[in-house]
C-alpha cells in the first residue's frame, strides 16, 4: 500500500507526459491535414451516435511517394553514422589517455572533457559561425599566414557540420567509452604481454575487443541523437542539407503541416527503435 | 602516442571555447575581431535587458524542473532498484528510459500535440509559456535522476537497509537514516544534470513555449539568425566563469570535508 502511494507519482507524471503523448503522436499522424487551429481534423471524432474513424494513411503516403523525404531520412542516417564514428575515433585516444595519467588527475581530465559543455550548446554554435565564416577569426588567420588570398568558404559546408556535430557530442562518447576501459582488468594485457606480445599487438588483441561495448555504447549515444539533430544542421551545415530534424521542424513551424511532422517523427522512431533496443541492452548488462 | 591524443581531442574541445572568451575582451563590432581591449560587451550585455529577462526565465524553468525532476526521478530510481517485481514494471521501466532516448524533435512535438489535445480537453494548461516548458523539462529531467539514483542503489545493493531493518528500525527510519544518505550524491549530481539539461534546451523548448516564454536558448538562437554581436563572446565567458567558480566552490566543499572525515 505504502509502495503504491510512492510509485503513484512518477508512474502517473510518465504516463501523462511520455505514453499519452507518444500515442497522440501516432493519432495525429493519421489525422488529415486542415485550416483551422490545431491544423488537422481529428481521426477519432464522436458524431452523435459513437467514435468514427475519419483516419487516413495520407501522410505517410506522401512521405513513401516524395523522394525529398526519402533523401533526408538517408543523409540523416550518414550524417549520424559518420558523426558517432568520428567521435568515437577521436574519442578512444582520449578515453585511454584519461585511464592512463596518475589517478589523482582522472577525474580534473574527465571535468576538462565536460567544461566546455557548461558553456551552453547555443554560444559554442555561435563560436563556431565566428571562426568559420568568410570574414571570420579562421580565414583572417590563414591570410595573415599568406596561404590563401580569398577567403576559403568553411560556413555552411560539410566542415562546418561535421565540426559542429563531433565538437557537441564528443563528450557523450568519451564517458562510456571511459567507464568500461576502466572496468577492464589491468592484469589482462599485462599477461598478454608477459607472454610476449608486443604492447600494440597486447592492446590490438586484448583491450581493443574487450572495450568493444563500451564503444559500441558510445556510438550509439551520438548516433540515435545526432539522427534527429537540428540546430547543428540549421545553423552551420550547407542548406541544401535538409536532414530529418530540420524537414520536421520546416513541415511543423513554417508550412504548419501537423500531420506531415507527426508521421515523420514516427518514421524517425520507427528508424531508430532498432539503436535505441541495441543501446538499451548494453546499458541493462552488469 | 595516447596523450598525444587526448591532448589533440581537448584541444579540440577548448579552442573555440577559449577564442569565444578571449574574443569577449576586444573592442570591435565585428565577432573574432581583434580591436584593442575593451569590456563595452560586458556593459551591452549589462544592459540588453530582452536577454537578462530570457535569461532569468531560464534560471527559473532550470531550478523549478531540476527539483521536481529530483523527486519524481529519484523516486522512480529507488522503485526500480528496490521494491522487486510490481505490476506494470516493464512498462514503467520502458517510459522512465524512453526521455533519455527519444530525438529531442520527437519529445517536443508528442509534449505540443499533448498540451494542445489537453487545452481542448479540459482547459489546462491555459496557453503555452514557462509552464509547459517546466513540465517538458521535468520529464526529461526525471529520466535522467531515475538512471542515476538506480545505478547508485544497485551498485551499493541492500546489506546497509537490511541490518538497520534487522536491528529494529521502521521502514521510514531506514529509508531517513540509510537510503536517503545512500543516495544524496547521486541526487545532487541528478538534480545538476537536470538542471544543465533544461538550461541548454533549444528545441523541446521552441515546440512547446509560446510567445509569453522566450527561454535563454530560444532568444540565442534568434539573436544567432539574425546576426553575431560580440555579445555572446561576453556571455559566454560569463557563464564559463560561473560554472568554473560553482566547480571550485564544489571541489573545495568536497576536499574539506575529505579531510574532515580522514
Amino acid at each position: 500500500m505504502r509502495r503504491l502511494l510512492l510509485l503513484a507519482p512518477p508512474f502517473l507524471w510518465l504516463l501523462a507526459f511520455v505514453a499519452a503523448p507518444v500515442a497522440i503522436l501516432l493519432a495525429i499522424a493519421l489525422a488529415e491535414p486542415a485550416m483551422g487551429v490545431p491544423p488537422f481534423t481529428p481521426p477519432l471524432a464522436w458524431d452523435g451516435e459513437g467514435p468514427r474513424w475519419r483516419g487516413t494513411l495520407l501522410s505517410f503516403a506522401i512521405l513513401a511517394e516524395d523522394r525529398f523525404y526519402l533523401d533526408a531520412f538517408l543523409r540523416s542516417l550518414r550524417v549520424a553514422f559518420l558523426s558517432a564514428l568520428l567521435c568515437l575515433l577521436l574519442a578512444y585516444p582520449m578515453a585511454l589517455g584519461i585511464l592512463r595519467a596518475r589517478p589523482s588527475r582522472r577525474l580534473p581530465l574527465l571535468l576538462l572533457v565536460l567544461l566546455p559543455f557548461w558553456t551552453g550548446f547555443l554560444l559554442r554554435i555561435g563560436a563556431w559561425i565566428g571562426l568559420l565564416r568568410d570574414e571570420g577569426w579562421l580565414n583572417g588567420v590563414l591570410r595573415g599566414l599568406g596561404l590563401i588570398e580569398a577567403p576559403v568558404p568553411m560556413l555552411y559546408t560539410d566542415l562546418a557540420l561535421y565540426l559542429g556535430m563531433v565538437h557537441s557530442y564528443l563528450p557523450f562518447a568519451v564517458l562510456p567509452l571511459y567507464a568500461a576501459l576502466s572496468r577492464l582488468d589491468p592484469a589482462l594485457e599485462e599477461a598478454a604481454a608477459d607472454l610476449g606480445a608486443r604492447p600494440a599487438v597486447a592492446f590490438l588483441t586484448v583491450t581493443l575487443p574487450l572495450s568493444f561495448p563500451g564503444a559500441l555504447a558510445g556510438f550509439l549515444l551520438v548516433f540515435i541523437p545526432a539522427a534527429g539533430e537540428f540546430v547543428i544542421p540549421e545553423l552551420l551545415g550547407p542548406p541544401e542539407a535538409q536532414l530529418v530534424g530540420r524537414v520536421l521542424w520546416t513541415e511543423f513551424f513554417q508550412n504548419r503541416d501537423w500531420p506531415l511532422a507527426a508521421a515523420l517523427a514516427v518514421a524517425l522512431l520507427a528508424l531508430l527503435v532498432l539503436p535505441i533496443r541495441l543501446f538499451q541492452r548494453l546499458e541493462a548488462r552488469p | 602516442m595516447r596523450r598525444a591524443g587526448l591532448a589533440l581531442g581537448l584541444a579540440f574541445l577548448w579552442a573555440p571555447v577559449i577564442l569565444l572568451v578571449a574574443y569577449a575582451f576586444s573592442a570591435d563590432r565585428i565577432p573574432f575581431q581583434w580591436g584593442g581591449f575593451s569590456l563595452r560587451w560586458f556593459r551591452a550585455l549589462a544592459e540588453n535587458e530582452r536577454l537578462l529577462e530570457a535569461a532569468l526565465l531560464s534560471l527559473r524553468i532550470a531550478a523549478g524542473a531540476a527539483t521536481l525532476a529530483t523527486l519524481l526521478g529519484g523516486l522512480a530510481g529507488w522503485a526500480l532498484a528496490r521494491f522487486g517485481p510490481f505490476r506494470g514494471r516493464a512498462l514503467f521501466g520502458v517510459l522512465v528510459g524512453s526521455p533519455l532516448v527519444l530525438p529531442e524533435v520527437v519529445t517536443g512535438l508528442s509534449l505540443l500535440l499533448l498540451f494542445v489535445a489537453l487545452q481542448g480537453a479540459v482547459g489546462w494548461p491555459a496557453g503555452r509559456g514557462a509552464l509547459t516548458v517546466l513540465l517538458a523539462h521535468t520529464t526529461i529531467g526525471m529520466a535522467y535522476v531515475a538512471v542515476v539514483v538506480q545505478a547508485r542503489l544497485a551498485e551499493q545493493g541492500r546489506l546497509l537497509e537490511e541490518a538497520a531493518a534487522d536491528l529494529g528500525a521502521r521502514p521510514f527510519t531506514v529509508f531517513r537514516t540509510v537510503t536517503l544518505p545512500l543516495i544524496a550524491p547521486a541526487l545532487l549530481a541528478g538534480w545538476l544534470l537536470a538542471f544543465t539539461l533544461s538550461l541548454d534546451d533549444l528545441v523541446v523548448a521552441s515546440f512547446v513555449s509560446g510567445p509569453a516564454g522566450t527561454t535563454l536558448p530560444m532568444y540565442l538562437f534568434g539573436q544567432i539568425r539574425l546576426g553575431l554581436t560580440p555579445e555572446i563572446n561576453a556571455l559566454g565567458a560569463v557563464i564559463l566563469a560561473l560554472a568554473g567558480s560553482a566547480l571550485a566552490l564544489v571541489g573545495w566543499v568536497l576536499r574539506r570535508a575529505a579531510r574532515r572525515m580522514g
